[in-house]
């Protein structure tokens, strides 16, 4: 496991796409090295021959009928836009 | 109907009212709302009340469907159309479900009434209800202390008479301890055994909705209502629902119950302790036979939990960007930054260091270290439950370490808050079921606070865990004792 002061929460938070104060981000680097150097228990335990699971009850390709239904309309799918025109959501220009 | 207190029935109890057409629909529903008028300006457990629309339902609601005419409380992270979804989070301040969970349909389809979205840890992270951007819940027993989490607005409304029961979620014991904490009985049911279609996603192994309920009973009846497959929800299990409430009744004769070595830790409170072993013994003497077993990796839970559950947060949560729904900064100058300010401002402390965390536990060159060994640890514990059941029906264990603790005790400190949740995480790490039922109380400052006692059954076992907890219940009083602030509104009420 690697050592746990790599975490360089400022820049983590930069690839959560979470803008953090100076203020914030020194609170959880103290907070969350505690919680990682708790979770360096988890070296001690005895893995090998063990696969991972990534659910505790499996259930593999429940899949439905693949045909259509009622479900929300555009309209509703806007009604919670921060904002929107045209019948379409409104962002920042993306592309130069 | 006079002399009657209906806020403090039972569902079961009320709905024999009802079907004697003894009490109305919507005299329930106005009695109910009375009610928490007359006591969550204190508690403060609800977010909203679309009292108008649930009035409506209640006036052609059927009494005699199996939850005619009985309102629901709901965990304000589960959408109700055209009711606000929260989360408790600034982040869906102002937001309007525009579609309904499954669980809410059944529920409807039953003939309940959902009323009311109660308070949480923001987006359901925390176990004492304080992440709440919206407000702060106390708890009824002790107004200074909380609740327990992270469906703590659940089960103080419960536990207050101001909900008949209702639904919270349980992703590492949040619908468990804050049943524990506030002196309900607390369900988590088998993973897949309930649709999620509809609760907004935090942990997606290990989540599922569970009820908050008065009694045992009650719970094992909104299971009959909300149990089983949904085509929306691929992990909602295809498995046959019994009737859960119809299997109540067995004694303990011939049940063995076991004890985990690994359970009895330091830091257990030591009222807490012997409420536990009161409750062993008084089980014992009903029939019930008491086994030793060993769970070895109990000590690895938790940072299992806190591995698994803020990586798969960090992916669900990724959807809160400002975009199609919910808190939008001010001005963005781009998208990036667009981005970085609505979830900089939108979510709160916990829900940002679990974001971070869970980013940092799938980054590149760190995704083996942590999240694999994670989910292999997680294995083992399987495993150790897998093996304890070949042994024994059911485990127990105190649900809390502690009974409810004070406001502000512990917010300064993230990884002490992590460890009270001891108990009850391993459950949902296994996909196991579990409930929290009402066992004694601790007496501090001179205050009752109530103490739970949980039993982990094997997965899909939980006609057998409800027995159980029924067999248990139905032999003490702790159920029915009521907090404070419940007798003095009855108290009020009784005199004019």
């Amino acid at each position: 496991m690697a050592k746990t002061s790599d975490l360089d929460v400022a820049y983590v938070a930069r690839l959560a796409r979470i803008n953090l104060t100076e203020a914030e981000a020194k609170v959880f680097q103290k907070q969350l090295h505690d919680v990682l150097q708790y979770v360096e228990k988890l070296r001690q335990a005895d893995i090998s021959h063990v696969e991972p699971a990534a659910h505790a009850f499996p259930n593999f390709n429940d899949f439905r009928e693949d045909t259509p239904r009622d479900w929300f309309t555009a309209e509703q799918a806007l009604s919670n836009a921060p904002r929107k025109a045209n019948g379409l959501f409104i962002v920042p220009k993306v592309v130069e | 109907m006079t002399g009657t207190d209906l806020p403090a029935l039972s569902i079961a109890d009320l709905q024999l009212l009802l079907r004697r057409r003894e009490v109305s629909p919507r005299e329930v529903i106005d009695s109910l709302r009375a009610r928490i008028e007359a006591v969550d300006s204190e508690i403060g457990a609800y977010l909203s009340l679309d009292t108008e629309a649930a009035a409506k339902e209640a006036d052609k609601a059927n009494v005699d469907l199996p939850l005619g005419g009985v309102p629901v409380a709901i965990k304000d992270i589960i959408n109700v159309m055209g009711q606000p979804c929260t989360c408790a989070s600034k982040a869906l301040q102002g937001y309007r479900a525009t579609y309904n969970a499954t669980v809410i349909r059944k529920l409807r389809t039953a003939g309940a009434i959902p009323f009311g979205k109660t308070n949480l840890d923001e987006f359901a992270m925390g176990s004492s209800t304080e992440n709440s951007a919206m407000k702060t819940t106390r708890n009824p027993w002790d107004l200074s202390r909380v609740p327990g989490g992270s469906s703590g607005g659940s089960a103080a409304a419960v536990a207050a008479d101001a909900a008949f029961g209702a639904l919270g979620s349980d992703t590492g014991g949040s619908v468990r301890q804050p049943a524990a904490l506030s002196g309900v009985v607390g369900f988590k049911p088998t993973y897949g055994r309930v649709s999620r279609f509809g609760l907004v996603a935090f942990a997606s192994s290990l989540d599922q909705i569970g009820p908050l309920t008065k009694t045992v009973r009650d719970s094992a009846l909104i299971m009959n209502a909300i149990a089983g497959h949904d085509s929306q929800d691929t992990t909602a299990l295809n498995e046959p629902v019994p009737d859960y409430a119809a299997k109540l009744g067995n004694d303990l004769r011939g049940v063995r119950l076991g004890l985990p070595k690994e359970y009895l830790i330091e830091g257990i409170d030591a009222q807490v302790k012997a409420a536990i072993n009161a409750a062993v013994n008084q089980m014992n003497s009903l029939g019930a036979e008491i086994i030793e077993v060993s769970l070895p990796t109990t000590e690895y839970a938790i940072a299992v939990y806190y591995i698994l559950a803020t990586a798969e947060a960090s992916a669900n949560l990724a959807r809160f960007d400002g975009v199609r729904y919910g808190y939008r900064a001010k001005n963005p100058r781009d998208v990036l930054d667009l981005y970085g300010r609505t979830r900089g401002e939108g979510f709160g402390s916990e829900v940002k260091r679990r974001i971070i965390l869970g980013t940092y536990v799938l980054s590149s060159g760190y995704y083996d270290a942590y999240y694999l060994r994670a989910q292999k640890v997680r294995e083992l514990i399987r495993r150790d439950f897998a093996r304890a059941f070949e042994k024994v029906d059911a485990l127990i264990s105190p649900t809390s370490p502690v009974p409810a603790f004070k406001l502000g005790e512990r917010v300064a400190d993230p990884l002490q808050m992590y460890l009270a949740d001891i108990f009850t995480i391993a459950a949902n790490l296994a996909g196991i079921c579990g409930i929290s039922v009402p066992c004694g109380f601790a007496e501090v400052d001179g205050h009752r606070l109530p103490i739970g006692l949980q039993l982990l059954g094997k997965a899909l076992d939980e006609a057998r865990i409800l027995q159980i907890a029924h067999a248990y219940e139905q032999s003490t009083d702790w159920h029915k004792a009521r907090p404070p602030i419940a007798q003095t509104v009855i108290h009020k009420s009784s005199a004019q």
